[in-house]
């Protein structure tokens, strides 16, 4: 056990039981994707299989962009670009 | 004068030119107080992702809009009237990018490809270098969605993946969108 804790503080590929890659916001950043509610490609990534917004906790989206994300969704959905729900 | 933005749907059963009759009357009642109209973009007959008032399709239109705020409550109060308008939504924006959106930008893309027979190796690259940051997470669904974005082939061998559900409905529409292109092309 103690060498396993030692092997994973030294920064080799251990598998931890909870550990977490820290993940970075795809749509923060220099040459991220500008969240539109025209872009569907887009939008179709942060949408669940059923029509549901993905929360960002899954994606990893920042709070701010998240906020811009639904709000892009709810738009796409209102002009039938994107399903309210899929069955 | 503030800018909007305004996509309009229209109903399904009327041909593409009196859907550019409408955009063009709605363009006269926003000039006619005091507007003008940036941009003018019409996206064709798309498949909408609900049935609204029985229609399965409508045609889209947008507009990029430098007017009053009468001028804009104006036109969509004639909206409003208009049995051939299903919806519409305005949107006041800081800035109006000069260039095509990105619907526009698909279409001339699948242009673009019908004509060579092969995708562009510029956009390809541009694609994948979008794509790069994201493909970091280890969501399965999202990684799946990249592969297919940045080739045809693999996309059409990933219709009987059932991870692609999710973009069956789009892939049906720009079906859709092609073949009225050519119809377009012919008419021309």
């Amino acid at each position: 056990m103690g060498t396993d804790i030692g092997s994973a503080r030294s920064g080799s590929r251990t598998r931890r039981p909870f550990f977490r890659r820290q993940k970075s916001c795809p749509l923060s950043g220099q040459n991220a994707p500008k969240v539109d509610y025209k872009d569907v490609k887009l939008l179709q990534r942060f949408i669940s299989e059923r029509g549901k917004i993905v929360p960002s906790r899954i994606t990893a989206v920042s709070a701010k962009k998240q906020r811009e994300l639904a709000r892009a969704i709810k738009r796409a959905r209102y002009l039938a670009l994107v399903p309210y729900l899929v069955k | 004068m503030p800018l909007y933005e305004t996509v309009f749907i229209a109903r399904q059963d009327i041909p593409a030119q009196e859907a550019e009759a409408l955009a063009e009357k709605y363009s006269g009642i926003v000039s006619e107080h005091g507007g003008s109209v940036a941009r003018r973009e019409y996206w064709g007959l798309r498949t909408l992702a609900y049935r609204i008032k029985k229609n399965r399709k409508g045609h889209y239109t947008m507009f990029h809009l430098d007017a009053p705020a009468e001028a804009v409550s104006e036109m969509e109060r004639n909206m409003r009237l208009d049995e051939n308008i299903l919806r519409y939504l305005t949107i006041r924006s800081d800035t109006l990018d000069d260039k095509p959106s990105i619907i526009m930008q698909g279409r001339v893309a699948r242009e673009e490809r019908t004509r060579h027979g092969k995708v562009d190796v510029r956009a390809q690259t541009a694609k994948s270098s979008i794509n790069a940051p994201s493909s970091k997470t280890d969501d399965p669904e999202k990684a799946d969605e990249t592969i297919v974005k940045t080739s045809d082939e693999v996309k059409k061998s990933s219709i009987n993946a059932p991870s692609s559900k999710t973009d069956d409905p789009e892939k049906a529409d720009e079906t859709i969108v092609k073949t009225s292109d050519e119809v377009k092309g012919e008419s021309v």
